[in-house]
């Protein structure tokens, strides 16, 4: 499956990595113009030390230290672009394959892992500031989509969007996949969001699988058009394209924060790798579909355009450092991630105590004591 | 005054005591919800705390769950018992659990009200007892108030509680008149409560089959039988203490519910007295529940539901040993 070659794409980059915009890319080319060097500098940065932060992990669940790993290769400059479009009072609410955008907000890279390893079911606080107003991950599809539609209402009721003030407006931003995009909660959402104005956008990586599945059985019209008939202003965008993926992600973002009522953005793009580490693609797609996308890599794409432009030699080896120092940092850590307490099991599953919980957490107590060996 | 009114004082209250309470439904607002429960609160809090939302019942668990991580309270109605299932994931895979898998930097404060149970004649899944569904779920609290005091007390209660509570309305209630405190809070949300005393039988009921177990008490008295009756209140975590206290008194025990028996709330109470309470207990606990059916026709629902006089029978049964 190749992307839509309709006039509504939203592309800057040609695959080859030369300046290419299409028609509906015209309304977004002074938002790229405006980017400074360092800004494109650091769309390349964040993909490239994001990338081989998530090889590593594949390679940490291959060698038995992770349960599982979902990898985001190929599918960085569709999370790029969104999460450097956003603003840091911005709420941000991933599934399970936005470690590029988790980590881009603040999230510890091995806060990630954790989640994997089998140590938590949550792994960060998203509302501890370093971590960027991000949420956590859920592997029920779609069952982000209302919280975040829930949480921009909120944000409405409490006059915190629409003032005027876009430096200090809030709005959400909620990811999701095209197998996702079947659910019923995807919709519900949607038709809240729209009901309620909310300053919200729904933002659909179509990596074009749902684990073996092709996007064709989830949809037969283009999913932007969903959004279209809910009432939601949609973009479809190339999400091999970081430039363009940042560019309608920042004016959604803004046009939602600024009172407009929310809106949705489609961007294609492709899951180069397995599903999950427990999944086997050579059964469900062939070499010459992972080939014709291989071609259209979202990094290499940027790294031909920003070595039109004069990037040095340095700046390269120095990307690919901070990707290895990364990569290596992540390992050390992951292997020294201790065991957690089995107080954990009871911890938190009530804000208030509750006697059955506390009972149990007793008894396990004198349980694990009475195998303790009598000294004498 | 009636349960329904009461239930609307209780929301009244806590609307006024607190701006971040929100009350979210189908047709809550102008029309005040098919059973009037939200009678005249839009008009009187406008259309920002009283929401008349789309008709989409994970949406509306769902969006309650992102307004709560925004810091309100929300309150959702559920139209009918039968209509909450579509929510159901969102209910005890999200709502249950976001705390827990937050590590406590969450609090979950989403009350959801759900009318339950038979006895007014309704059609298909207007009818259901869906309490076990929800007990069986860490995370969760379940509440079901039987009279109009515990009404006005308990949704107040429950929507204070910084844990999601289900709350359970029985329908067949809403009518039925009683006193009103507003004055004092009888009991914590989750106390179990003996409201008849009694010396030769405990029978223990829950929402709606409280008023049926006094009934049979009443009864069971006119032929020199001494019930004692307990009103479970809160259906998770369950308060053993009044329970266990009148067994070891009287010896026996039946449990009266409207849902199917088959691991029900009365399966459970009955094997946590059996643990308990063994060498109190002068006969097997029983269980009176609806038959493990769907729930029947309207037609039907009489002989579907426990009466007054299936209750009776268990409790001469409990007798007999």
């Amino acid at each position: 499956m190749t992307p839509s070659e309709d006039t509504s794409l939203v592309r800057v980059l040609a695959a080859d990595g030369s300046l290419a915009p299409t028609a509906a890319a015209e309304r977004y080319l002074p938002l790229i113009d405006a980017l400074a060097e360092s800004e494109l500098e650091t769309f390349y940065r964040d993909m490239v030390v994001i990338r081989a932060f998530d090889r590593e992990a594949t390679n940490l669940q291959r060698q038995g230290q992770l349960a599982l790993w979902p990898p985001s290769l190929g599918q960085e400059a569709a999370q790029v672009g969104s999460a450097r479009a956003a603003r840091p009072q911005d709420h941000l609410f991933p599934s399970y394959r936005e470690h590029v955008v988790c980590t881009i907000r603040g999230v510890d890279p091995v806060d990630i892992i954790r989640v994997m390893r089998g140590l938590t079911h949550g792994g960060w606080n998203p509302f501890d500031p370093k971590n960027g107003n991000t949420h956590v991950y859920t592997l029920v599809l779609g069952a982000q989509t209302p919280h975040s539609t829930g949480l921009a209402m909120g944000i409405t009721l409490d006059g915190r969007s629409g003032t005027g003030d876009l430096e200090r407006d809030e709005a959400v931003i909620v990811y999701y996949g095209d197998g996702a995009s079947s659910q019923g909660d995807v919709h519900e959402s949607m038709v809240f969001a729209a009901s309620y104005q909310t300053p919200q956008v729904f933002f659909l990586q179509n990596n074009q699988w749902a684990i073996s599945v092709p996007v064709s059985t989830q949809s037969r019209s283009p999913l932007y058009l969903r959004g279209e008939g809910i009432g939601i202003p949609s973009v479809q965008v190339d999400g091999n394209d970081v430039l363009a993926s940042y560019a309608v992600s920042k004016v959604a973002l803004d046009e939602a924060r600024a009172g407009g009522g929310p809106r949705a953005i489609e961007a294609l793009t492709y899951r180069m790798g397995a599903h999950t580490t427990s999944d086997d693609p050579t059964k469900y797609r062939t070499s010459d579909e992972e080939r014709s996308w291989a071609e259209r890599d979202p990094i290499e794409r940027m790294r031909v355009f920003l070595r039109g432009r004069g990037a040095s030699d340095a700046f390269f080896a120095d990307v690919e450092a901070e990707g290895r120092a990364l990569a290596e940092d992540v390992r050390t850590r992951t292997t020294a991630l201790e065991t957690i307490p089995a107080d954990l099991i009871f911890s938190n599953v009530y804000s208030d105590p509750h006697p059955l919980v506390d009972e149990q957490r007793a008894w396990l107590a004198g349980y694990e004591a009475s195998f303790e060996e009598d000294p004498s | 005054m009636p349960f329904s009114r009461a239930l609307n004082a209780g929301l009244r209250k806590a609307l006024a005591d607190s701006d971040r309470v929100l009350l979210m439904g189908e047709d809550i607002g102008k029309l005040g919800g098919v059973f009037r429960v939200t009678e005249g609160l839009q008009a009187e809090f406008g259309e920002r705390r009283v929401l008349d939302t789309p008709l989409a019942e994970s949406a509306i668990i769902g969006t309650a769950i992102g307004l709560a991580m925004g810091g309100f309270r929300p309150v959702c109605e559920i139209q009918f018992d039968g209509f909450v299932f579509p929510g159901f994931d969102q209910i005890t895979s999200q709502l249950a659990k976001l705390t827990y898998r937050h590590e406590g930097a969450l609090q979950m404060p989403v009350v959801i009200r759900i009318p339950y149970g038979g006895h007014i004649g309704a059609v298909e899944h207007h009818q259901e007892s869906p309490e076990a569904y929800f007990t069986h779920t860490p995370g969760l609290r379940v509440v079901s108030p039987s009279t109009p005091n515990d009404a006005y007390w308990m949704i107040q209660d429950a929507i204070s509680s910084p844990d999601p509570v289900i709350f359970l309305e029985p329908k067949s209630r809403y009518w039925q008149k009683g006193e009103v405190d507003a004055s004092a809070r009888a009991l914590p949300l989750h106390a179990s409560r003996v409201v008849r005393r009694g010396t030769d039988v405990t029978i223990v009921a829950h929402g709606a089959m409280v008023a049926t177990a006094l009934q049979a008490a009443a009864l069971a008295e006119a032929e020199g039988t001494s019930c004692e009756v307990v009103d479970l209140r809160s259906l998770s975590p369950i308060d053993y203490g009044p329970i266990l206290d009148s067994v070891r008194r009287t010896g026996r025990m039946v449990y009266a519910q409207e849902a199917s028996g088959f691991t029900s709330l009365g399966s459970e109470v009955a094997a946590t007295v059996m643990e308990r309470a063994f060498y109190s207990l002068e006969a097997p606990v029983l269980r009176v529940s609806g038959f493990d059916t769907p729930f029947p026709p309207a037609k039907l629902e009489g002989i579907f539901l426990p009466d007054a006089d299936r209750i009776l029978e268990a409790v001469d049964r409990t007798l007999a040993y």
